[in-house]
């Protein structure tokens, strides 16, 4: 297991640009690439991690915004399925608030948004509060686990 | 030649179809970089070479492993907000962003009386309780006990994935729904 923590912990950023990062990873830890390969799929099997990938600035390819809406109980559960299964949407929570459903719309430019928002209110009924992104105070540059009753 | 979109980001026509397979992530096999660079057409070494010139222009901010911190035990994920004077909102922002509990930390418009909040941050915990001491900790160390504030915590995650930017390429993708 102390593979999989150290896989999760230690390559959350500056990940080897090097024609064989997971080599690389695995000498780094002393196990072989295959060890280290396996160890990965089987944390994206499991869920542990989504992927291998770039965290992008808010609106630096396309426009991106934060929206919320308050939706009845009775009719949450199928609203946040079908808000979920735009493409352009990417993150999707219900939140304890009278705004419950909370998600961020990446679009190309301020047109498609636009097409999108409106998509969603006539589809819903329902007014979306619109919370673009005005400053960044915080990178995120990931943050440590703590594997305290974790698998 | 007409403009690509998002200059000056892709200056390459392949550009796109390369970001596109980067927001899918790195392919688990020893030569990922080749082997996203046979999908867009890339050589191996263009991909390594584009890929840094991203990091290093801030389009890519971080690299690496992209956890799924609720399934690892991180579910108690509160978004905490305040209605702070503009005038002091990011001397505050500076001060919240010093306690590395706080991930993110976002200043966005007030919305009428329904929400007056223009400051955001984040918090993702193990636990609730703790959670909630690490916020009361917030708004006395920042001093922020005269403004108003609510705390919103996430009771169910419908969808969590890196953003896809380029319309014209959808693909499902496996990790799109995340039970809660």
């Amino acid at each position: 297991m102390a593979i999989h923590h150290q896989l999760l912990n230690e390559f959350q950023r500056d990940f080897p640009l090097s024609p064989s990062p997971y080599a690389d990873i695995a000498h780094q830890l002393g196990v072989t690439e295959d060890e280290v390969l396996i160890a990965l799929r089987e944390l994206v099997k499991n869920q542990s991690i989504s992927r291998i990938g770039a965290i992008v600035p808010p609106n630096s390819i396309g426009v991106s915004l934060l929206a919320a809406m308050a939706v009845p109980a009775e009719q949450l559960d199928e609203i946040a399925e079908w808000v979920s299964s735009l493409p352009e949407v990417n993150h999707n929570y219900e939140r304890e608030h009278r705004f419950n459903l909370w998600f961020v719309v990446n679009a190309s430019h301020d047109g498609h948004m636009g097409d999108v928002l409106g998509h969603i209110e006539q589809r819903t009924g329902l007014t979306i509060m619109r919370l673009p992104l005005l400053e960044e105070f915080h990178i995120d540059l990931g943050f440590p686990l703590e594997f305290i009753g974790a698998t | 030649m007409s403009a690509l979109p998002f200059d000056p980001w892709f200056t390459d026509p392949r550009d796109p179809a390369l970001f596109e397979a980067l927001q899918e992530g790195l392919p688990l096999v020893s030569r990922p970089y080749a082997a996203m660079g046979e999908r867009v057409g890339y050589t191996e070494a263009e991909v390594i070479n584009r890929l840094r010139e991203w990091r290093l222009s801030g389009l890519i901010k971080r690299l690496g492993v992209i956890v799924r911190h609720r399934r690892l035990g991180y579910r108690a994920n509160a978004m905490v907000v305040w209605d702070v004077p503009d005038t002091e909102v990011s001397q505050v922002a500076g001060r919240i962003c010093q306690y590395s509990f706080v991930t993110l930390c976002y200043r966005r418009p007030r919305r009428g009386s329904e929400w007056p909040y223009n400051l955001f941050c984040m918090i993702h915990g193990q636990d609730r309780e703790r959670v909630e001491s690490q916020i009361r900790q917030l708004i006395e160390g920042c001093g922020m006990t005269a403004w108003p504030t609510a705390t919103l915590f996430s009771t169910r995650c419908f969808k969590q994935r890196g953003a896809r930017y380029v319309p014209s390429i959808e693909t499902v993708s496996l990790e799109s729904i995340e039970p809660a």
